[in-house]
């Protein structure tokens, strides 16, 4: 009953998207002129510690456009509608599953468009790549959370971006740790690990977290 | 007070039962007496504790370490953060609580306790920084401790923020408990998870020390005999100052309420 429900929000997101492409178009533009401007800045040569602190930035900020928008994006009248028919808990998975599709194939594409701008210096492909996905996943979770709070108050996009940052911060220290160690050395056994067993971690308290928290949010 | 009077006047009615009624009218001091101290007791042990640490954290005998007497400053730098975690502990449990049950008296607790939690946040910043000086040569250094530190105490203040953002009291006080349950656990995860991950950090006790707790570092015997009452007594000391408001906030609001009905 759970599934059917989360696969039919799902479903229908994706159509929404598909339809109209506003989210994907709209980010796809900020992230190509953001590394533009970056590369233009550069002239092409670039050291490890500049490559990873952008590749950051740039993903941070397209997370926050991207996902600031998942709450609002209905009309009042429809979101009653839809969200009266469904159980709280699959309407947060459901949204949580969405924003990790999105924000995987947002940081896929960011790092091809990056990387041919700005040249590929990933030594550990491995710990680099888990590091994006595992990184992807726990911008979708807390930023979707996040979104869900500041939907109920009045001023929403300010308040997503005050609420965003801090406590994105964990989340982009842990990152930017595990990027710094897969740009200087091809094989990082113990320490890279410990860090995608720490990003695996807060995925998880993250998720369980707004699987329990979102039916109080969600209530009238 | 029971006194030969009072025992003279029970004795001259001894064809009455003595009830529970009439013990209760003669010791109505001595009760009340002992409901207080039952209720109060920790602020008592508290400020005994911090006015031991006072004492005795100039006066116990120090390992000698490159920075000197500034080690006494553990007493009390520590403290000032374990007492802004056992408020906003505090505030974490309230707000469990408001959302199980919505008496708005939960989000009063947890929203009193949260501005308690700026004040020792600024005060451990501020030795902090103080100590730093002294011993790191500067008074910011890049540390995931202070990093973490510096973060939490935004987090809370985007809580208030967000406080002031929603007018209905209901909404409010269920819309703010989310967070503060959101924003105490992801601050567990900064202050506790990342510092043990970073390696050679400046704060002691982490890094290439295996069992290191980063709070703790290097402490004599001697010094822990004053540094566990000292930071219960700090804990202590912010749990009170969160009481009082409390109660100002609720006498305040019961003042209101008289005025509007």
């Amino acid at each position: 009953m759970l599934g059917k429900e989360i696969s039919a929000l799902i479903k229908k997101d994706i159509q929404l998207e598909m339809k109209q492409r506003y989210a994907i178009n709209s980010i796809l533009l900020y992230v190509v002129s953001t590394i533009f401007i970056a590369y233009m800045a550069y002239q092409g040569q670039i050291e490890t510690k500049s490559w990873n602190a952008l590749f950051w930035i740039i993903m941070l900020f397209s997370a926050i456009n991207a996902l600031s928008k998942s709450f609002v994006q209905e009309s009042p009248a429809r979101h009653i509608y839809y969200y009266s028919m469904s159980s709280p808990q699959a309407v947060i998975v459901s949204k949580t599953i969405y924003n990790s599709i999105l924000m995987m194939i947002i940081s896929l594409l960011t790092f091809g468009i990056y990387q041919l701008f700005l040249g590929n210096i990933i030594k550990d492909y491995s710990l680099f790549f888990g590091a994006l996905v595992l990184g992807s996943l726990g911008f979708a979770t807390i930023l979707t959370l996040v979104a869900a709070i500041a939907s109920r108050s009045q001023n929403n996009f300010a308040l997503m971006s005050i609420l965003s940052f801090p406590l994105i911060l964990p989340l982009l220290l842990s990152l930017m740790k595990a990027s710094n160690l897969a740009l200087e050395q091809a094989s990082n056994g113990i320490a890279g690990m410990k860090i995608l067993a720490a990003l695996f971690f807060l995925n998880v308290i993250v998720i369980t977290l707004s699987y329990i928290l979102f039916p109080y949010l969600w209530r009238n | 007070m029971v006194n030969s009077q009072n025992l003279k006047f029970l004795a001259s009615r001894t064809e009455l039962p003595i009830n529970a009624q009439m013990i209760y009218r003669f010791f109505i001091r001595e009760l009340a007496a002992v409901y207080y101290m039952k209720r109060n007791w920790w602020k008592y042990l508290g400020i005994a504790f911090l006015l031991y640490a006072i004492i005795y954290g100039f006066m116990v005998r120090i390992p000698d370490t490159p920075i000197g007497e500034s080690l006494r400053n553990v007493f009390y730098h520590v403290g000032m953060w374990f007492a802004m975690m056992g408020v906003l502990t505090s505030s974490f449990i309230n707000s469990i609580k408001f959302l199980k049950t919505g008496d708005l008296v939960y989000d009063l607790k947890a929203e009193q306790a949260v501005r308690v939690s700026f004040l020792f946040g600024f005060l451990g910043l501020i030795t902090g920084m103080i100590w730093a000086q002294f011993t790191w040569g500067e008074p910011w250094a890049n540390d995931p401790h202070l990093n973490g530190a510096v973060v939490t105490i935004i987090v809370y203040a985007g809580y208030m923020i967000l406080r002031s953002a929603i007018t209905d009291d209901e909404k409010r006080g269920r819309v703010a408990a989310v967070l503060n349950i959101f924003a105490f656990v992801m601050m567990l995860m900064l202050l506790g998870l990342l510092p043990r991950l970073a390696e050679n950090t400046l704060h002691p006790g982490s890094g290439g020390n295996e069992g290191g707790n980063p709070a703790f570092g290097d402490m004599d015997a001697a010094m822990r005999y004053v540094f566990y009452p000292a930071l219960a007594g700090w804990i202590m000391l912010g749990l009170w100052i969160t009481n009082i408001r409390i109660r100002i906030k609720k006498l305040e609001k019961h003042i209101e309420d008289k005025d509007w009905n």
